[in-house]
């Protein structure tokens, strides 16, 4: 199981790198949402993985770790409202310029599309 | 008046000028003047205990665990400069009155010195040396604001400039040597260090904290090599001239090397710096103030040099040096604020400051020439004038000088000096006032109005006094030489006379007048061989190395930062990446303490899924909606994967996130292209397949050894566990952390979350208020619009659906606290019900009906979540402490109620107005031109009549 989240954070982050490096903004930010699906994930797995004993409490004796899931919690929220900021400025500098490309272009007086 | 309240004032007070600026020039002057008088008044009430000789203090604890502490002292050293300070101040307040031109700035200006003001209170009454590096620093920045203070003058730009990069780096240079000190004598208080003379001295750090404080020692107060920011900060108006570059700010290195006089001095390293930069700089002043022709330039070059004089006398190290140094300082500060007070009289009125074209002035402006010229005839030092008498201490003390074993270098350097000094002097009498009249002056020069001149008489009365009667002086020099000597040494016996007899210093004071006179008839022929000279021009060099620093800065940061997102993506994977493999290789990895985990067969389906879905995402990013798609699956396994591994907030959390994501990314990709175009070479995706790879490898192989081992101190969460239900009074210990253990943490969360809500609606009105407003409404759609836009099953579905999901929002929130729930994710359910209604019914309909706008719903969520939080200061308990109580009202079940509910319920909001208005902001920009909103909650509706059916149409 271990092995499983292990390789699921890997192909996550992997995905995430690949897609942050494109040079179009809708990749870039889709990339950015993969990286922070691994990071949220490699976060709530800092507290170990604990199969069926949520930290509710009650008679049980063993329960997994909560301080990562509120973490992770907040941080979802979180990344959901930089998501937005992100998207609209991109899509304030595309509407502007007719241009969606992350990197300078070279001005050569057309757009290179 | 507390000390406190000194330092205070004036810093209270430079909000004043400023509101007052429409009340007018005078009503602005004045409220500074009156500031300046309390304070200073304040400042008297405690010199009958500075003259006990007591040091008054005031203590107040900033933060005790750094060694920083608010702790103010008061000795005569202190009262001297703060007297100078203030009392000069009022002078020259009264002076810049009528000095700035209509079209000045006044309430700017006074707000500026003010602030100056207060900085140089605090430096000389600070007991804490790192209050005094505070201070310190303030007085550099305000000095740029003064400096610069006329803004549309290229020199006032370039000279504020050149001020503030010289002081701060010296004052950089100082904060390091102020904590070798601190660290060497193990307290920050001045008082503390003050005593431990012996053990600084024998410190191995003493020479290093000795170089870094006179470095900023040297560069305030413009010694050599740092002297060339002076004249350049001539730019400045006149009083900021005279007030800083006479009378205070310069002096704040002497003030330092003065108060520190007691641990620093005495050794061989403080003498050969002190006295060695000291005579330099007044050597050097000096000859260069006699070939200026520029009034305040000459004074500005004189004043280094003077300043040099001060820290040779300093940097002897015996007790006369010092009382001279002192006894200095205080003539000084008279004869040159008058002086420069006095250029800045001739500037106003004849509209020139360049010696060349004046003369003949004593007719025209007799006041100015008989204020001017007795100052002058100070500074040369001429008898019956205070300047006269400090400078005889001075070559006193210089004959007494061994330089190297070497008795003549020091009494002769001084003698040279203090020639220049002389013809400067009489230069700058002669080649202004005397001589004939002109009549080629750019203005019809007079006498200015008593305001002008009668601050700078003041100071002449006081040059004249001093001069005549120097016992006056002499009880008051004495005790303030007693405060700087800090009973290392004793008060020399000397009495201050004019006549000492027929003493050496006497000789060399009327060899250095007659030398004096004579360069001055020979004035002509020295300026040619001076003009032909060849001399370094400091502002070159200073502007030839700043242009170096820049394009060095520029050399290392241009290549990194070329505006290459996706470089910047690369460089920080690959440093990630290599500082990982650097740690692994380097450290030691324990033998695992947990046992794998065996996996079933669902679990390796949701795996493979979630793989599946950001493989495929990643090579079908092109088709951009089936990325999205794909995406939406990545985040529905995580989804999952959380409720599996025992996160149930989490996994709701990430669920109903990933619904208003998703609408988000749909919102915005109906105005991007649907595809994204091949543009990379092979051979950089190539590349970045391989940084991709090795980062995975990385994140996989990291999270991987640290699951299979335990944490290597214990989990904090045990405590968390142990006291949600007792301390917290809920169940579910996740919402337990998030609304009371770490509320704070969600307190600041909620607050950005406003923040990004906010700014995206900052930036929607700032695209529609520009030109994308136009392309937006006259773009043509790529895809044909749907014919029933609002679909009547849709409309009706949402309608049903709005109150089951509000009381499921209603329920997930007021059950967060003991079962999986709160007020995130019951924010986030209630978010997605009213978009909905949006999605259905179209923007306007549904904006219609909206009662409270966004922002307002974000702005109560944060201050009902304050408000929870400060109600716990009226019981005495810290900032969010949270209570709870069990109710019963007949006939239902017992139930609680907590303060963390309230505070959940600011959450809940927060989140509901931040999520709205964010896509509202999307919303807003989707409409065009030539799709009408519609009025109707649905497009097609057989109950409607014809005429209605039309208008919902927009025709």
């Amino acid at each position: 199981m271990e092995l499983l989240v292990a390789s699921a954070i890997g192909v996550l982050t992997a995905g995430g790198l690949y897609m942050v490096m494109r040079q179009r903004t809708f990749p870039v930010i889709l990339g950015v949402s993969l990286l922070t699906y691994a990071v949220n994930v490699f976060l709530f797995a800092s507290g170990r993985l604990t199969p069926g004993a949520p930290p509710i409490l009650s008679d049980a004796t063993t329960y997994t770790d909560p301080l990562p899931q509120a973490l992770v919690l907040t941080a979802i929220v979180i990344s959901f409202g930089m998501t937005a900021v992100v998207v609209m400025i991109a899509l304030g500098a595309y509407l502007g310029t007719d241009d969606d490309h992350v990197d300078d272009q070279p001005d050569n007086g057309e757009d290179a599309t | 008046m507390s000390l406190l309240l000194i330092v205070a004032l004036p810093f209270l007070g430079a909000l004043l000028p400023g509101l007052m600026y429409q009340a007018g020039r005078a009503a602005c002057a004045g409220v500074t003047f009156t500031i300046t008088l309390a304070a200073f008044i304040g400042l008297m009430t405690n010199l009958p205990a500075v003259m006990a000789g007591d040091a008054v203090m005031y203590r107040a604890e900033w933060i005790p665990g750094l060694g920083l502490n608010f702790t103010l002292m008061l000795d005569a050293l202190g009262f001297f400069f703060a007297t100078l300070i203030l009392g000069i101040g009022l002078l020259i307040i009264a002076y810049a009155r009528y000095y700035l031109a209509r079209e000045d700035n006044m309430g700017e200006f006074f707000t500026y010195l003010l602030l100056f003001q207060g900085a140089m209170v605090g430096i000389v009454m600070s007991d804490n040396i790192l209050l005094l590096l505070v201070f310190w620093e303030l007085t550099s920045l305000s000095s740029f604001l003064l400096i610069g203070y006329w803004k549309h003058l290229p020199e006032g730009r370039q000279g504020a400039r050149m001020a503030l990069t010289v002081t701060g780096m010296g004052g950089l240079a100082m904060i390091g040597g102020m904590m070798i000190l601190g660290q060497i004598a193990g307290s920050y208080d001045l008082s503390v260090i003050l005593q431990n003379r012996e053990i600084i001295q024998e410190s191995n750090l003493y020479l290093p904290a000795l170089i870094l404080i006179l470095l900023g020692c040297f560069t305030k107060s413009a010694q050599f090599p740092f002297h060339f920011w002076l004249p350049h900060a001539m730019a400045a108006p006149t009083p900021v001239s005279a007030y800083l570059h006479s009378a205070t700010m310069v002096k704040a290195g002497i003030f330092l090397m003065a108060r520190m006089w007691p641990v620093l001095s005495g050794t061989p390293e403080w003498f050969w710096l002190v006295t060695g930069a000291g005579l330099i700089t007044m050597l050097l002043g000096a000859v260069i103030a006699l070939f200026k022709h520029d009034l305040k330039a000459l004074l500005a070059f004189s004043t280094v040099s003077h300043l040099g004089l001060i820290t040779m006398l300093l940097g002897t190290g015996t007790a006369f040096g010092a009382m001279a140094a002192v006894f200095h300082i205080l003539n000084h500060a008279t004869f040159k604020a008058a002086l420069f007070m006095s250029a800045g009289i001739i500037d106003h009125e004849t509209h020139t400051r360049d010696i060349r074209r004046l003369g003949g002035l004593r007719h025209l402006m007799p006041i100015t020439f008989v204020i001017a010229t007795l100052a002058a005839l100070s500074m040369a030092g001429i008898p019956l004038l205070n300047g006269f008498l400090s400078k005889e201490m001075m070559l006193e003390e210089a004959y007494h000088t061994v330089l190297g074993g070497n008795h003549w270098i020091v009494p002769t350097l001084a003698v040279i000096g203090s020639l220049f000094s002389a013809a400067y002097c009489f230069r700058l009498i002669g080649h202004t006032f005397l001589g004939p009249k002109r009549d080629d002056y750019p203005a019809a020069p007079h006498d200015p109005p008593s305001g002008l001149w009668l601050p700078p008489a003041l100071l002449v009365v006081l040059v004249v006094v001093i001069g005549v009667a120097p016992f006056l002086a002499e009880p008051a020099v004495k005790g303030i030489t007693n405060a700087v000597l800090g009973g290392v040494a004793d008060v020399p016996k000397a009495y201050f006379k004019i006549w000492h007899g027929l003493v050496p210093a006497l000789y060399m004071s009327i060899a250095a007048v007659v030398g004096g006179l004579i360069v001055l008839t020979l004035f002509n022929p020295l300026l040619r061989l001076w003009d032909a000279a060849p001399r370094p021009e400091a502002k070159v060099i200073f502007e030839a190395l700043i242009e170096g620093a820049v394009k060095l800065a520029k050399a290392l940061t241009l290549p990194l930062h070329n505006g290459a997102f996706s470089r910047y993506g690369a460089v920080m994977a690959v440093t990630v990446i290599l500082a990982g493999y650097y740690a692994w290789v380097t450290g030691t990895v324990g033998a695992p303490t947990r046992t794998l985990q065996p996996a079933g067969a669902i679990e390796i389906a949701g795996w493979a899924m979630l793989v599946a879905a950001t493989l495929g995402m990643v090579f079908l990013h092109r088709n951009r909606l089936l990325s999205l798609v794909l995406i939406g699956i990545v985040g529905l396994m995580v989804s999952i994967g959380f409720v599996f591994f025992s996160a149930p907030d989490l996994a709701m959390t990430q669920i109903t996130v990933e619904v208003v994501t998703t609408i988000l990314m749909l919102l915005a990709l109906n105005f991007l292209p649907n595809e994204t175009p091949v543009e990379s070479t092979v051979l950089r995706r190539t590349r970045d397949v391989t940084m991709a790879l090795a980062g995975g490898a990385a994140a996989m192989a990291l999270s991987y050894h640290y699951l299979l081992r335990e944490a290597v101190t214990t989990p904090i969460s045990e405590f968390h566990l142990a006291n949600s239900y007792k301390g917290g009074g809920g169940t579910n210990v996740v919402n337990v952390i998030l609304v009371d253990f770490r509320g704070f943490d969600t307190f600041g969360e909620i607050i950005v979350l406003g923040i990004a809500a906010v700014l995206i609606y900052a930036l929607t009105e700032t695209l529609l208020a520009g030109p994308v407003r136009a392309r937006l409404l006259n773009r043509t759609p790529d895809k044909q619009l749907a014919g029933d836009m609002h679909p009547t099953m849709m409309v009706v579905m949402t309608r049903v659906l709005m109150p089951i999901v509000m009381v499921v929002g209603f329920y997930v929130f007021l059950r967060g606290h003991n079962e999986p729930g709160g007020g995130f994710i019951a924010g986030l359910i209630v978010s997605i019900g009213l978009v909905m209604q949006y999605m259905a019914s179209g923007y306007s309909w549904a904006t219609a009906r909206q009662r409270y706008p966004h922002h307002g719903v974000i702005g109560a969520g944060v201050l009902i979540a304050g408000l929870t939080g400060i109600g716990s200061w009226f019981v005495g308990k810290p900032f969010l402490t949270s209570d709870f109580t069990y109710v019963r009202i007949p006939p239902f079940e017992k139930f609680e109620l907590a303060t963390a509910a309230l505070f959940d319920l600011g959450v809940f909001l927060a989140v509901v107005g931040a999520v709205m208005l964010s896509l509202d902001g999307f919303s807003r920009l989707a409409r065009r031109a030539h799709v009408k909103d519609s009025d109707f909650a649905m497009d097609i509706n057989p109950a409607r009549t014809e005429g209605d059916a039309l208008r919902g149409q927009g025709a």
